[in-house]
C-alpha cells in the first residue's frame, strides 16, 4: 500500500504548442520537466517552480494544483517529513481551491488524505480513509466525465490485498471505467491535468 | 591594476552584448551556526524565476527582471528570508547574498517532555505505544485497559487485588482521570483475592498516557502514578452493534448527525457468568454467581467556536457471593455476598476563548454503594456462631455509601512558538456514609487544589515544563505545596533525554480518618518525591525507552501503635521497553522489563520490608501476529515476574506490639495469555454486518500462580491465594453494522 503512488507521474501530455505567453511558456517548459523528474531532488525543483508561477498567476489553479500534486508525491516518497509534506500540499491545495472548486482538486485532495493516513495507518485509518472517499465522491460528482478518481480508486485497490477486498477483483473494473472515461475526456484547458491513462493501462494488462 | 580590470572589461561586454540587462543571483543559505541547508526555495518575488539550493546549500539563477526586487528564501521548519535587490544595472550583473535562516520551534520537531510517562493516541505524534487497537488485540488482557497497561513497564503483576500498582507504589496510589476528571471507583467491585475488571472500554478513548512518575502538576492526590485518559469527539459514522459472547451480552448504538456537529449514543450489556462455571469441573463455591449489569449513554457536540461540550454517564449493578474455607477453622467458611451500584458522570466543556486563551472545563459526579454482607457457615452452609470472637467477628454486615463530586477548570494560553502556560482550580467533595454492623461514620472531604504550569520551548532541541500545585484538604486542614519540573533535550534526529523531579502529596485513604479510639486521627497528607531521567529513541515503526528513577516515601500511613502518618519508605529501579513493528513483516511485538528495589515502614510493619505487593523483577513479551489469508490475529502476552515476599505480622500482648512471626517469598509468576480475532467479512466491500470473532484463553500453560498466603489469626494455618480461577477461557461474537470496521484491521498490515 505504500507504493501506491509513486508511479502515477507518468507522462504529461501536453498540448501546449499553439500559446507562447510568458505563463504558457512557462507552464509548458515546467510539465515537460514534470515529466522527465525522476528522484525526489528535481521534483522538489520542479514543485517550486510551479509555486512560483502560481504566486504571480492569482486567477490560476493549475499551478498550484500541480504544486500541490507534486508535495502529495513527496509525502508518499518519504522524501522528508510525510506528515509535513502532506500538510504543505494541503495548504497548497487549498488556494487552489480558493480560485476554483473542481474535481482535480478533489482528486489531488484525496490523495493528500492518504498520504496523511500512511504516516500511522493504524491510527489514522479511520480518520483520514473517510476523508479520501469523500473526496473520490465529491470529485466524480463535480466532473462525472473525469477519469482520474476512477485511477485513483483503481491504483488504491490494486495495492490493498485480495483478502481487504483490494486486488484486481475490484480493481479491474475500475481500472476498465477510467479507461472508457480517457477516450472521452477533453481537457478544457491546455494545463489542465491529462495523466493517469498509462497508470489504468498498467492495471488492466496486470489484471488480464 | 591591469590584472584587476581586465575581468570586469570582460564581464562589462558581456552584459553589453545582451539585449536585455540579465543578472545572476547568486549565494547561500546556511542555518544559525552556518550549516549550509539544502532544498531552499528561492524565489524573486513577484515573478517566475528562482531555484532552490544544492546540497551546500548553494544557489544561483539568472533573471531578467529589472529594478527593486526582493529574493526570498524558503523551507519548511525555518523562519522566512528576505533581501532587498536591485536587477538589471550594469555595474550589478552578479548578486550574491547570504542567507541565515533560524530554525522554528515546531511542534513535530520540537522535543516533548516525556521523563515517565507512555502517550498513545496524540494525532501529530505517529510514535504511539498503546492505543485501543492494542488493547483490544493484546493477548490475555480480555480488552481491559488496565491488563494491556500492565504489560508496560512500572507496573507490577498484582493479580489479587485491581490496580495499577506502580513502582513500589499501592493500587490506590494511581489515579486515573477521564478528560481530566478523577475516576475514583474505575474498577468492578469485587471479593478479596480477586481483581476486577475495569469499568471503562478502551474503545471509549482516543489516548491515553500512561505516567509512572514526576508528572504534571495539572495532576494531583496520586503518590506514584497517573493514567490519564483522553475520550473520543465525535465518532466516525452513525453504527448499532451487538455481542454475544460466553460470559455476556450487549446492545448498543452511536448516532452521529447529519451536520457532523453532534452524536449521542447507549449501550446496555448483561454479564451472567452462570452458564460459564457450568461448563467448569473445578469452580469456586459461588453461592450468587457473578452478574453484572452495564448502561452508559454519552452525548457530544461541537461549539460554535470549535470546541466541544461531552457528556458521559455509565450506571452499573454487580453482585457476587463466594464461600471459602475459613482459615482460623477445620470446616466453617465465610461466606461472602457483594452488591455495588455504581453511577458516574462526566461532563466537559472544551472552547478556544480566542486570543490563544483555551479553556478546558469538567463536572463529575459519581456515587458507589457496596453492600457486602460476610457471614460464618458451618459445613451444611448453615449460618453459625461459635462464640469465639475472633471467629465470630467474620459475620458482619458493611454498606459503604460514597458520593463524589468534582469542578475543575483548567486555562491555557498559547505564548509565541509552542510555549505555553496554563493555570486552573479543582475542587473536589467527597461524602462517605460507612456502616459496619451497627457503627455508623460519616466522612466528608473538601479538596481545594489551585496549579499553574508553563511549558517553555528554548529550541527545538530543549524544553521544560515548570509547574507547581497547592492543594488543602478539609480532613487534613494544612496546605501543602507541590512543585514539579521536568527538562527535554534532543540528543539525535530521533532521540532525547528527559529528567523530571516533583513533589507529589496524596490524601490518606478514608479508612485511616475513621474514629477508632478515643483519639481522632492527626494525618497528614502522604508524600513522595520523584527524580527521574530517561532516554527514548522513537521512529514511526519503533522506540526504545529506558528509564531510571529514585522515588522517596514520606508521611506513609502507619497503623500501629496508632494511626499516624509516620511512615517512610522508597523505591529505585530502572525500565527498559522496546516496541517494534519493522523487522518482521506483519508483526508487531513490545518487551518491557521493569527492574524494582522497594521498602517500606508502613501500616503494620514492625521494621522496614518490601512490600508484599511488590518483586524485583518484571518482564513482558507481547506479539502480535496477523495473517491476511485467514483474515485471523495472533496474539500472545508471555509476563514472568520473580516471586513476591509474603509476611505474617502478628500482634502479641506483652508489650503491646507487632512482630514478624514468619516470611517467605512466592513461586515465580508466569502467565501466558493468548487471544484471537477473526473478521470473517474483512475485505467484502459491500458487507452489510461487521463481524469479529474473539477467542481468548489466559494461562495458557496452566501455570500456577501464588499471589501470596493469608495466615489464620493464630499464625499455624497458611493458605495460598490463587486467582479463583485457573484459566478463563473466552468466546465471543461482536458485530456492528453501518461501519466497516474491518479497515481498523487492515491497517496492521499497511
Amino acid at each position: 500500500m505504500k507504493k501506491i503512488f509513486i508511479l502515477f507521474v507518468s507522462m504529461m501530455v501536453l498540448k501546449a504548442n499553439a500559446q507562447n505567453g510568458k505563463y504558457e511558456t512557462a507552464m509548458a517548459s515546467t510539465l515537460q520537466e514534470f515529466g522527465q523528474a525522476k528522484d525526489a531532488n528535481s521534483l522538489a525543483v520542479v514543485e517550486l517552480k510551479f509555486e512560483r508561477i502560481a504566486n504571480v498567476e492569482k486567477d490560476k489553479w493549475q499551478p498550484y494544483y500541480y504544486a500541490a500534486l507534486i508535495k502529495a508525491q513527496l509525502s508518499f516518497m518519504q522524501a522528508g517529513n510525510p506528515d509535513a509534506l502532506a500538510d504543505e500540499a494541503a495548504e497548497l491545495a487549498n488556494k487552489a481551491v480558493a480560485i476554483q472548486n473542481n474535481s482535480e482538486l478533489s482528486c489531488v485532495k484525496s490523495m493528500i488524505a492518504t498520504a496523511k493516513m500512511l504516516v500511522d495507518p493504524q491510527n489514522r485509518w479511520m480518520q483520514y480513509n473517510a476523508e479520501s472517499n469523500h473526496y473520490l465522491e465529491m470529485a466524480k460528482q463535480q466532473d462525472s466525465t473525469n477519469p482520474r478518481p476512477y485511477t485513483i480508486q483503481a491504483n488504491n485497490m490494486i495495492n490493498t490485498p485480495e483478502q481487504l477486498g483490494g486486488g484486481c477483483k475490484t480493481a479491474l473494473p475500475l481500472a476498465q471505467k477510467a479507461l472508457a472515461l480517457y477516450v472521452e475526456f477533453k481537457p478544457a484547458n491546455a494545463f489542465n491535468p491529462v495523466w493517469g491513462k498509462e497508470m489504468v493501462e498498467q492495471i488492466i494488462n496486470k489484471c488480464r | 591594476m591591469r590584472t584587476f580590470f581586465i575581468p570586469l572589461i570582460v564581464l562589462g561586454l558581456f552584459t553589453a552584448s545582451l539585449t536585455k540587462a540579465q543578472t545572476k543571483v547568486t549565494g547561500l543559505v546556511t542555518d544559525l551556526k552556518g550549516h549550509p541547508l539544502h532544498g531552499v526555495g528561492i524565489t524573486l518575488l513577484g515573478t517566475y524565476d528562482g531555484t532552490i539550493t544544492d546540497s551546500t546549500g548553494q544557489f544561483a539563477f539568472v533573471t531578467l527582471e529589472k529594478g527593486d526586487k526582493i529574493v526570498e528564501a524558503k523551507i519548511m521548519g525555518y523562519t522566512i528570508k528576505q533581501e532587498k535587490v536591485v536587477l538589471g544595472t550594469a555595474s550589478n550583473a552578479l548578486i550574491n547574498l547570504h542567507f541565515e535562516l533560524r530554525e522554528e520551534v515546531s511542534e513535530l520537531k520540537a522535543v516533548s517532555v516525556t521523563a515517565g510517562s507512555f502517550a498513545a493516541g496524540d494525532k501529530k505524534r505517529a510514535a504511539t505505544v498503546l492505543s485501543a487497537l492494542d488493547m483490544y488485540t493484546t493477548g490475555g488482557a480480555n480488552a481491559d485497559v488496565t491488563a494491556s497497561i500492565k504489560t508496560l513497564p512500572g507496573a507490577q503483576q498484582v493479580g489479587e487485588q485491581e490496580g495499577l500498582f506502580v513502582r513500589g507504589g499501592e493500587g490506590y496510589e494511581t489515579k486515573q482521570y477521564i478528560d481530566g476528571m478523577v475516576v475514583n471507583n474505575p474498577y468492578y467491585a469485587s471479593s478479596p483475592g480477586i481483581a476486577a475488571r475495569g469499568r471503562f472500554a478502551p474503545s471509549l478513548f482516543r489516548g491515553n498516557v500512561f505516567s509512572t512518575g514526576g508528572y504534571s502538576a495539572i495532576y494531583g492526590q496520586a503518590l506514584s502514578s497517573v493514567l490519564l485518559l483522553e475520550s473520543v469527539d465525535l465518532p466516525e459514522k452513525s453504527e448499532v452493534s451487538a455481542s454475544i459472547t460466553s460470559v455476556f451480552l450487549g446492545a448498543g448504538t452511536q448516532q452521529l448527525t447529519k451536520n457532523k456537529k453532534a452524536s449521542y449514543g447507549f449501550n446496555y450489556g448483561y454479564t451472567n457468568l452462570t452458564p460459564y462455571f457450568a461448563l467448569l469441573s473445578q469452580k469456586p463455591d459461588y453461592f450468587m454467581v457473578p452478574q453484572f449489569q452495564t448502561a452508559d449513554a454519552n452525548f457530544r457536540v461541537k461549539t460554535k467556536s470549535g470546541g466541544m461540550i461531552k457528556y458521559y454517564s455509565t450506571f452499573g449493578t454487580n453482585q457476587l457471593g463466594i464461600r471459602n474455607a475459613d482459615i482460623d477453622s477445620l470446616n466453617l467458611k465465610d461466606a461472602f455476598q457483594l452488591k455495588n451500584i455504581n453511577w458516574y458522570n462526566n461532563i466537559t466543556w472544551r472552547e478556544n476563548l480566542g486570543k490563544g486563551w483555551k479553556l478546558n472545563a469538567g463536572f463529575s459526579f459519581a456515587i458507589n454503594n457496596d453492600k457486602i454482607h460476610q457471614q460464618l457457615q458451618d459445613a451444611n452452609n448453615h449460618s453459625v456462631v461459635i462464640g469465639m470472637p475472633i471467629l465470630d467477628a467474620k459475620s458482619f454486615q458493611l454498606n459503604n455509601q460514597q458520593s463524589y463530586t468534582q469542578f475543575r477548570a483548567v486555562f491555557e494560553k498559547k505564548l509565541t512558538g509552542l510555549n505555553v502556560i496554563r493555570m486552573g482550580t479543582d475542587y473536589w467533595y467527597n461524602h462517605q456514609n460507612l456502616r459496619y454492623n451497627n457503627y455508623t461514620s460519616i466522612i466528608n472531604n473538601h479538596y481545594n487544589a489551585y496549579f499553574a504550569e508553563a511549558d517553555v520551548h528554548v529550541t527545538n532541541g530543549l524544553a521544560a515544563k515548570i509547574g507547581g500545585r497547592a492543594e488543602y484538604a478539609s480532613l487534613i486542614q494544612r496546605w501543602n505545596i507541590a512543585p514539579r519540573l521536568a527538562l527535554a533535550l534532543k540528543t539525535g534526529k530521533h532521540a532525547q533525554m528527559s529528567a523530571a523531579y516533583g513533589i507529589f502529596y496524596q490524601t490518606p485513604e478514608n479508612n485511616y480518618f475513621i474514629q477508632y479510639s478515643a483519639k481522632l486521627p492527626q494525618l497528614n497528607y502522604m508524600k513522595a518525591t520523584h527524580y527521574l531521567v530517561n532516554y527514548i529513541k522513537t521512529t514511526l515503526l519503533q522506540t526504545f525507552r529506558i528509564e531510571a528513577y529514585y522515588k522517596q516515601y514520606q508521611q506513609l500511613v502507619k497503623t500501629i501503635p496508632d494511626t499516624s502518618t509516620n511512615g517512610y519508605g522508597f523505591a529505585k529501579g530502572i525500565e527498559l521497553f522496546w516496541r517494534d513493528k519493522k523487522t518482521f513483516k506483519n508483526f508487531d511485538y513490545w518487551i518491557s522489563y521493569s527492574y524494582l528495589n522497594t521498602e517500606r515502614n508502613y501500616l503494620n510493619y514492625p521494621q522496614t520490608l518490601q512490600p508484599g505487593y511488590t518483586t524485583p523483577h518484571t518482564f513482558n513479551l507481547v506479539t502480535k501476529k496477523f495473517i491476511t489469508s485467514l483474515k485471523t490475529g495472533f496474539n500472545f502476552t508471555y509476563t514472568f515476574a520473580t516471586g513476591r515476599p509474603y509476611y505474617n505480622i502478628q500482634s502479641v500482648n506483652t508489650p503491646p506490639k507487632y512482630v514478624l512471626a514468619d516470611e517467605g517469598k512466592t513461586p515465580a509468576y508466569h502467565n501466558l495469555g493468548f487471544s484471537l480475532n477473526y473478521l470473517p467479512n474483512l475485505g467484502k466491500p459491500h458487507a452489510k454486518t461487521y463481524v469479529v470473532w474473539v477467542v481468548s484463553v489466559t494461562n495458557l500453560l496452566n501455570n500456577t500462580q501464588t499471589f501470596g498466603y493469608n495466615y489464620s489469626a493464630n499464625g499455624m494455618n497458611k493458605v495460598a491465594i490463587h486467582p479463583p480461577i485457573k484459566q478463563f477461557f473466552f468466546i465471543g461474537c461482536f458485530l456492528s453494522w453501518g461501519v466497516d470496521r474491518s479497515q481498523d484491521a487492515i491497517n496492521n498490515n499497511l
